[in-house]
Order: structure tokens, then sequence, then C-alpha cells
């Protein structure tokens, strides 16, 4: 197997509920990407965004209204049974019988499952070996969450597909689970992954689609997505300045500028030269004597990324209204 | 199979936590059996000769029915509702398990259940009762394993119809009440007028219930035992049919 063969392809996507017409409703509109062997991709996206409908279909629980999805070369589908043995799942909402145990419910999947490793080991994998004989309906949410990841890891897929695996996690056990994303990868295991946490994709991903009202909107690896979005950076203005008395922003090559309206004097200006800004700016500050109250600068994250898609969003829903 | 075994597993663990569902499985069939038997003993003049059927023969078939309304219909409803209801349908089929592995494993304990109910009802009926053993247990077994397959298909497409495990209780009302009219458990078909009995031969427990009877009592020609599974083969066909086509293997929303 070659370094970076595609595990997944996606062309041309959709998947609609509901019958024909306004009645129905388009979640997922003609996405394409593909996923490539020992990669963590995620997809981002706002909820409602069609990132859980996605990947449904790459799990072969549903056959999408069109387009096509290729899993191993297989369609996940109409083939699953020879799919679903390489595949690990761990759905956003999945459930377990409430009355069994957490080693009883591992057990029942281990039964299923070809080639599964010892439950002891899947659980431990997860951090839950300590609550193995607790039943279900007693684990917290994020109890809960690992035995699924658990689950999904009793295989040893070749793929792992992840809706929101931290949502409901505490701090510590979502490091616990990135460090468990970052290991499984690095033996070689390709992971999808979907999230609305940006801190969880940028920890994680190496490549990543953003996707917006069913479509993709951007994809690449973070860096990709990131480059091209501008810097920013934050002050206060001491009472009786005005951003008028600035050097003229476009020489410090500032893009644009805007006054918080939630605290006085607070400016926010836009750059993609943030050193020459920056320079430019305290340069300023130190013949005139400003103090620059808060200054904050930052470099294009992914939030600023993922803000200006669904900021984008907002304003054609405000536009349609 | 493994795959079968090891949901069946489960679900017979779970059965085990949940007293209710034991109780009902373990305790109402034999002491609906039980009741019959007093209330009909109570009653004189039933034509009871026209059956061909001691009071004690009619309330031990009678059971093998009970058996098949409770331990395997209700109790699956119930059982397929919490497994929808609590997402666990939705899991296991992002799994290597096929669809009818799910619903077969979840089925098995009741399958098991309902087979040494049956198994026990025989022996007290021969042992404590003092009655003749079966004369044809070939037609018996068939219509046990009959009625089984048909109450459990039937348990699927019912509980498409529940939103919850109580309403559960409700939708099997119906399965319940035309079979104890209809197919001989509460009423001997040899009482109903014959126009009626005609058409009650074709109610889904019926054939069940006539070839276990017959296979107990004896004297059922091969022609009619041969009508009677095909109808419980034509029932478990369209319960399959309809299975494919309505069963919800997520809450609805």
């Amino acid at each position: 197997m070659d370094i970076g063969e595609s595990v997944i392809e996606v062309s041309g996507l959709r998947r609609r509920y509901g019958p024909e017409g306004a009645a129905g409703f388009e979640a997922v509109r003609d996405v394409s990407f593909d996923v490539r062997r020992g990669e963590v991709f995620a997809l981002l996206g706002t909820n409602g965004a069609g990132k859980t409908s996605t990947v449904e279909l790459l799990e072969g629980l549903a056959p999408p209204t069109g387009g096509r999805v290729r899993v191993f070369g297989h369609d996940p589908y109409g083939e699953r049974a020879v799919v679903r043995p390489r595949i690990g799942v761990m759905l956003q909402e999945g459930g377990f019988p409430s009355g069994l145990t957490a080693v009883e419910t591992a057990t029942m999947w281990a039964g299923c499952t070809s080639g599964a490793r010892p439950v002891g080991e899947a659980l431990e994998l997860v951090g839950l070996d300590g609550r193995r004989d607790v039943r279900v309906k007693q684990l917290s949410g994020g109890e809960r969450r690992r035995l699924d990841l658990a689950l999904a890891l009793l295989g040893r897929p070749e793929v792992l597909f992840l809706d929101e695996p931290t949502t409901g996690l505490d701090p510590q056990a979502r490091r616990l689970t990135w460090e468990l994303v970052r290991e499984l990868r690095d033996g070689g295991t390709t992971v999808v992954l979907t999230t609305h946490y940006l801190e969880e994709a940028e920890a994680l991903a190496d490549r990543l689609a953003i996707m917006s009202e069913g479509r993709i909107a951007v994809a690449g690896t973070p860096g990709e997505v990131i480059a091209g979005r501008p810097s920013r950076i934050r002050f206060a203005m001491p009472p009786g300045w005005f951003v008028g008395d600035l050097p003229p922003l476009a020489e410090l090559g500032v893009l644009h500028h805007s006054e918080l309206p939630e605290a006085r004097g607070q400016v926010e200006l836009r750059t993609r030269e943030l050193q020459r800004t920056l320079t430019g700016l305290l340069l300023w500050a130190r013949e005139t004597g400003v103090e620059l109250e808060g200054l904050d600068a930052r470099t294009a994250s992914l939030e600023e990324a993922f803000l200006a898609i669904a900021g984008a969003d907002a304003t054609r829903e405000g536009a349609e209204a | 199979m493994t795959r079968v075994l090891a949901l069946g597993r489960a679900e017979l663990t779970l059965l085990g936590r949940n007293r209710l569902a034991l109780h009902v499985a373990v305790l109402v069939p034999p002491l609906m059996a039980w009741a019959m038997r007093r209330s009909i003993g109570g009653i004189d003049g039933l034509g009871l000769g026209e059956t061909g059927m001691s009071l004690d023969e009619l309330a031990l078939t009678a059971g093998f029915g009970f058996v098949l309304l409770f331990v395997v219909h209700q109790n699956l409803v119930s059982a397929y509702v919490a497994r929808r209801e609590e997402l666990v349908l939705k899991r296991l089929r992002c799994g290597e398990a096929r669809d009818p592995e799910i619903l077969a494993g979840t089925a098995l304990p009741a399958v098991l259940i309902s087979v040494a109910q049956c198994a026990l009802l025989a022996v007290v009926g021969v042992g404590r009762l003092g009655m003749r053993g079966p004369a044809r247990p070939d037609l018996m077994v068939a219509g046990l394993v009959l009625g089984i397959v048909v109450c459990a298909t039937l348990a699927a497409v019912t509980s498409a119809w529940a939103r919850s495990v109580e309403s559960a209780q409700l939708v099997t009302l119906p399965l319940f009440l035309v079979s104890l009219m209809g197919s001989g458990i509460g009423v001997p078909p040899e009482l109903l007028p014959a126009p009626v009995a005609s058409v009650c031969e074709l109610l889904p427990l019926s054939p069940a219930l006539a070839l276990m009877r017959g296979g107990w009592l004896g004297g059922m020609g091969a022609y009619a035992a041969i009508g009677h599974v095909m109808t419980a083969l034509a029932w478990t066909g369209m319960a399959v049919f309809a299975v494919k086509r309505w069963f919800r293997w997520e809450p609805r929303r």
C-alpha cells in the first residue's frame, strides 16, 4: 500500500431527507473530497452544516441520494460485508443497553466483530478499565463516549470514523482522546473526524474541510485553509484619541479597521502584513506618547477562517430573510 | 452465528435484570392456562364434548398459545422498542452484524424461554395431570416453531407502531385479542359458527395452535396439516416483507 493512497473517495455526494421539492431538505449538496491512508481528516462546520449526514453515508448507514462514495474502493452501503470489518464507527449519538455493564457491552460487541482485541485491552485504551463493572446507565456522559470509542477500536480498524468524539468530555478526558487519536494515526490508522471544536481540528487534523449549508466551503491542510486569512490587532485608544489620529492605515498595510461597539476606544485592525502594521503602529505610539491599552496581535487561526465562513452564512441568511 | 449468540447472550442478561419482563415471561402463561381451566370448569353445559378435548387438554394447549403471545410476541415488541429508543439498534447497525442477525439475536432469549415453557407445560400435563402424551410430536414441534417465527416477525412489525416501551404494551393488544378469540386460545374453534371458524383458521396464530393441538391429541390429516403450515408460512412471508419495509431502526424525531 502506498502512502498517500486514497482510502475514501467522495464525489458529487448528495443526501436528501423527505420528499422532492420544498417539503424535503437537502442536507448534503454536491460534496467531494478524498481521504488518504494514514491521515487524520476533519470535517468542521456549524450545527446543521451536514457533517453527520455526510459521515453516515461514508459509514454505509444509508445510501446517498446522488453521487458516489467509495471506501477501500467499495460501496460502503451496498458492500457492507466487505467494508465493515475494516472500519470502526463512533456515532454522535450511539446507544447501549442501559442495563449492561461496560465490560458486558464490550463483550457483546466483540462477539459481533471479526478479529476483535481482548475486551480488557479496549477498555484500557480509553481509560475505562476501572469502570468495567459499572452499568451503562451509571456511567457519566463522557464515560459513555469513551465506551463508544472503545467499541469502535475493538476490531483494530483501518479507518476510524469519529463523529464529535469529545463532545461532553471534560478537558482531561479530551486530551486523553486526542493522545489516543494521535497514537492510532502513528500506528497507521486513518481517522475521519467531525467536530465543532476548532482547537480539536487544529490539534489533530492533517487535512480538513469546513462545511457550510451542505457544501464544502474550503478544504486543505490547516496551513492552506488559514493562508490568505488576515491577522488581527486589537487595542484601546486613550480618551481624546481617535482612529483618525493614527497614521494613514493603508500605508501600514491595514485591510480594514473597525471600532468595537462593546468598549469605547477599542479598535480592531486586519492585515496580511502583521509585522509591518505592528511596527508602524508602535513607532507612532512612541512618537506621540500614546499608551495602547490591551494591545493584542494574533496571526490568523482556524477560528478566523471558520468565523469568516459562518459569518458569510449569517449575512446571506439575513439577506434572504 | 457467533454474532447472534453474542447479541442473544447480552439480551438474556438484560432480561434477567428486568424483573417485570422476566415474571411476565415465566409466570403469566402457566397462570393464564390455570385460570382458564378454573373458569371454564365452572361453567356447565359449555359443550366441551363437541371439541373432543378434556378440560385439561383444552387448558394445556391454550397454555402453548399464551406462551407464544406473552413470551414471544409481547416480550419482543418491548425489547425491539426499548433497543430502538436507546439507539442500540442504530449503534449495532454500524458494526458487522447484519439486520436479520440483530433481530434474531434480540429474539434469542424469548425463543429459548418459550421452548422451555412449552416443554414444561407438556411435562406437567403428562406427569401431574395424567394426560396421555402427544400423539404426533412432529406436528407439535412444527406448530411451535411456526408459532415462534410468526410471533417474532410480527413483533418486529408491531414495534414500528410504538414510540415508547409503555405504548408497546398497547400495540400488542390487537394480536392478543384476535388470537384469544379467533385462534383457539380462549375459545375452542369448534365452538365458533362454521363460517366464522373457517375464516378464523387464517388468523396469524391459528395454524400454530391447530398444529400443536392436533399434534397433542392426534387425528389431524396430512392435508389439513399442510394447509396450516402454508398459512403460517404465508403470514411469515408477509411479516418479513413488512419488517424489511417498515421496521424502524431509529427513533422518530
